[in-house]
């Protein structure tokens, strides 16, 4: 039988929330049946992009407005685990954002994206009905 | 957030006691940074064994504190960097700016 695991939350548009989705990132993880890689790294990465994206969405496109939501589906099908954060702001472009940061001029900020990029196979931010939405994919061995 | 911090001599021990150094509370320790730069406090050690997850926002309040340092004619250092935590610093290549110890004694011995 395949594993079929989707989780769908919603959380104020808080920081205080990002170590209850990182930690479920983590725990599914851990959880898996199938996964050959090292959980421990996969349980790192997951709580990583999901901090990194919900942390965008908060500040940039909610603009942290503690009024609005943030909503994340995780689903994981077929080995493909598909990440979705979705804000309720105006957007931003991710493609004006360099792919890979300055690494000689030490900037402080910058490297969210980037981390998420690294670590995913395959990234996309789009419009959806009330905002947009920042999908994550990644092919688990 | 919790820090405790301790005069070592010339130099500041700061200790992160939270599991996570991320978009939530990175911003007291700058602030936490910035208050001993102003007292002229230009030599500092962030340890952060206790710290099991670090995201970009830590990682760029680390960065504000080591330039701000820098600015100063002064240092901030690391040490007691997790495993998880130590590949992080590598995927964004700030292994190569800070210097890193294994525990506060060898960081203070460093200074």
């Amino acid at each position: 039988m395949n594993e079929k695991i989707e989780v769908d939350i919603k959380v104020p548009n808080q920081t205080r929330y990002l170590g209850l989705i990182g930690k479920i990132g983590e725990d599914i993880a851990r959880t898996l049946k199938k996964y050959k890689g090292d959980r421990e790294e996969l349980a790192y990465h997951l709580n990583l992009v999901l901090t990194e994206a919900m942390a965008n969405a908060i500040r940039h496109a909610n603009e942290g407005n503690p009024e609005k939501e943030v909503h994340i589906t995780i689903t994981i099908l077929d080995r493909i685990l598909n990440i979705k954060v979705y804000d309720q702001g105006q957007g931003f472009d991710v493609n004006a954002l360099p792919a890979t940061p300055d690494f000689k001029n030490l900037e402080e900020h910058g490297r969210g994206i980037y981390i998420i990029r690294t670590l995913m196979d395959r990234v996309t931010y789009q419009k959806h009905a009330h905002g947009h939405v920042l999908e994550m994919e990644k092919t688990l061995i | 957030m919790i820090l405790k911090i301790e005069e070592k001599g010339t130099v500041v021990l700061i200790e992160v006691k939270e599991e996570r150094l991320d978009a939530h509370n990175s911003g007291e320790l700058k602030t936490q940074m910035l208050t001993l730069f102003e007292e002229g406090k230009n030599d500092i050690i962030v340890d952060l064994q206790d710290v099991r997850f670090v995201d970009s926002s830590g990682l760029g309040a680390l960065v504000s504190g080591f330039k701000n340092a820098s600015a100063r004619n002064g240092n901030l250092k690391l040490c007691g960097l997790q495993h998880q935590v130590k590949s992080m610093f590598e995927l964004t290549r700030l292994h190569r700016v800070f210097e890193i110890f294994p525990d506060s004694t060898e960081a203070l011995a460093s200074f």
